[in-house]
Formats: C-alpha cells, sequence, structure tokens
C-alpha cells in the first residue's frame, strides 16, 4: 500500500472518529500517531476488512469512555494482536520498556 | 519497595509484569525529561514485537506516520491557493486544469484525481458540498470537518445557500451571487478565495498562513 490513509479509516465516524483539528488529524503526543500507523499496517499487511479493528476500537471507547482516544486504541489494537496469536500478554510485558527509546 | 534505588526498577520487566506502577516522578528526581506513560510503553511493546516477528519495518510505520503529519492538511490546498495568489500564470493553469497545476506543487493522490478550482470574485462566491455522500479533496484538504458530511450541511448547501452560510458565519451581500458545486467520486472542487485586502507586501508564505481549510471549501470568506 501507499503510506495513504485509507477512506475506512479516515472516515470512521461516532464513537470511533479520529480526533481531528482543522481537518488534520490531531495527536496529543507521537506515540499516539505510532499507534494509528501500526493498526493501519497490520490490517494492510494480512489483508484483514478493516471493520475488524474497528469494531474492537468501538468496544474500548465504549468499556471506558472517560479514557482519552488512543488508549482505548491502544486496548483495541493489543486485543487485535493477541486474538491473532500474533504474541501474548506475557511477551508484551517482557517486551514493554521503562525508558523511551531516543527519538 | 526500595526507594533509593530506581535505576534497578528497569530490570523489573524481565520478571514479566508490569501491573504495579512505578512511578518514577513520585521521588522528585526524575530519571527521564518525560516519564514515560504506560500506554506509550505498550505502544513502543507492540512495535517492537511486530517488527521482531516480520511483520513489517520500522521504515514503513515511519513513512505512514510521516504522511499523517505532513501530507494529509489544508497546509496543502493552502499552498496552492498563495501560489495562484502572486503568479498569475500558475492561476491561469490552476483555472484551465486543477488536477496538473496542483501536481506540480507535488499535491496528488486517489482522491485528487480529478480537481477543479474555482474562482471567488467580488461577484461570485462559490461554495462546495457533496450531496451524495463525502467527497473531499484529501490532498490538498486533508480530512473533512465533521459537518460537511452532515445531512443538514449537505442538503441546505444546495436548497438555502445564503441562509447556512450566514449561519456558519459568512454573511454575503445581497448583490454576491451563490454558486454551488457538488463534489462526486468524479470531481472535486477546491476553491480559490479572494486574496485578502492589504496583503500587496505579503510574502507568498506569509499568505499560506491566511489560507484556511473553511475558505477553501467556500463557507468562509478571508
Amino acid at each position: 500500500m501507499s503510506a495513504q490513509l485509507p477512506d475506512d479509516v479516515a472516515l470512521m465516524d461516532g464513537a470511533s472518529a479520529l480526533p481531528r483539528d482543522n481537518g488534520e488529524l490531531a495527536f496529543s503526543a507521537p506515540w499516539e500517531g505510532r499507534a494509528l500507523a501500526l493498526a493501519v499496517a497490520i490490517v494492510d499487511q494480512l489483508d484483514l476488512p478493516w471493520d475488524a479493528f474497528r469494531q474492537r476500537l468501538i468496544g474500548a471507547v465504549a468499556e471506558a469512555p472517560d479514557r482519552p482516544y488512543y488508549e482505548s486504541w491502544t486496548v483495541a489494537l493489543e486485543s487485535l494482536v493477541v486474538g491473532l496469536g500474533l504474541t501474548t500478554p506475557d511477551e508484551l510485558d517482557a517486551a514493554t520498556p521503562s525508558v523511551r527509546r531516543p527519538l | 519497595m526500595n526507594e533509593g534505588a530506581d535505576p534497578h526498577d528497569h530490570d523489573e520487566r524481565d520478571h514479566g509484569h508490569h501491573d504495579h506502577d512505578h512511578d518514577h516522578d513520585g521521588h522528585g528526581h526524575a530519571h527521564h525529561p518525560a516519564p514515560l506513560a504506560q500506554v506509550e510503553a505498550r505502544v513502543a511493546a507492540l512495535e517492537s514485537v511486530l517488527v521482531e516477528r516480520g511483520m513489517f519495518d520500522t521504515e514503513r510505520l515511519d513513512a505512514i506516520v510521516a504522511n499523517f503529519e505532513h501530507n494529509l492538511g489544508p497546509l496543502n490546498g493552502a499552498k496552492v491557493v498563495a501560489r495562484a495568489w502572486v503568479d498569475p500564470d500558475y492561476k491561469a493553469r490552476l483555472l484551465a486544469d486543477g488536477t496538473a497545476a496542483i501536481a506540480e506543487l507535488g499535491f496528488s493522490g486517489p482522491e485528487g484525481d480529478h480537481m477543479v478550482v474555482v474562482e471567488n470574485t467580488p461577484d461570485v462566491h462559490n461554495l462546495v458540498v457533496c450531496t451524495l455522500c463525502s467527497c473531499y479533496p484529501w490532498p490538498t484538504l486533508g480530512l473533512p470537518p465533521t459537518w460537511y458530511k452532515s445531512p443538514a450541511y449537505r442538503s441546505r448547501a444546495v436548497r438555502e445557500p445564503r441562509a447556512l452560510l450566514a449561519e456558519m458565519g459568512t454573511t454575503l451581500p445581497d448583490d454576491v451571487s451563490i454558486q454551488v458545486w457538488d463534489s462526486s467520486a468524479e470531481v472535486r472542487y477546491l476553491v480559490l478565495p479572494e486574496r485578502p485586502a492589504g496583503t500587496d507586501g505579503a510574502t507568498e508564505e506569509d499568505l499560506v498562513a491566511r489560507v484556511t481549510r473553511d475558505s477553501m471549501i467556500g463557507v468562509e470568506r478571508l
């Protein structure tokens, strides 16, 4: 794929709509963009329907409506990746850094 | 908790569990300029596991992020407009073949294949809508605002554009006629707003900053 944001990602509405400002995607920290790119890349790489992720995102937003959007996004992302058998929560725990990688 | 030995806390990850919080901030001598939030660390873990698995490489993610940040936004459209204001030849090309002239500046893509640029004049104001869905020129304007997709905007832009514009904060004099353009999958429209008065000495870069997304959709005058 190109690096373009696919239509079905950009046009999500309701609770799953991407936060935006003056039409541009709004990120409050770089990791949020990273989380978005990860979901787009996984879905593209495995040729999944975007809805496979979106349904999990809607569920994650619904279970904690006050949680920041990209935190729910990350919960959905982990659920997708673990659900696909690509990794396990234990493996993720082991890979979780305690210091930020130099930018 | 071994209060005095935070550097060693980092080894905790090797034990595989991270559900108890290590709040480095709480010690009053943070090791990092900004503490690594749990969610940020989790995203980093997801990335490293998937990259290690060979799902994709880090450069691919970099490219996707760079595209979100730099290549999808109203700024591209603003550059087109500012160039047209300062360069009459470019403006002529832009109005004759929008797609080609916009591509000259490096902006193109699947949602910008057939661009038509319509020029505001003292007598004519242009307004863009997509009555059927939400067709929108992404490469130049980024993602559509939420209201652009609303049924109210889509129907009223055609039925009563003058009242709609007034409600959105743009009251047009009665002697200015309104031309409404219905975008579709085949043709996407971009409004070329009038250059604001009093900008004769402005540089092209200054002018870019004056152009808003809404002015290029036609719901605002500069």
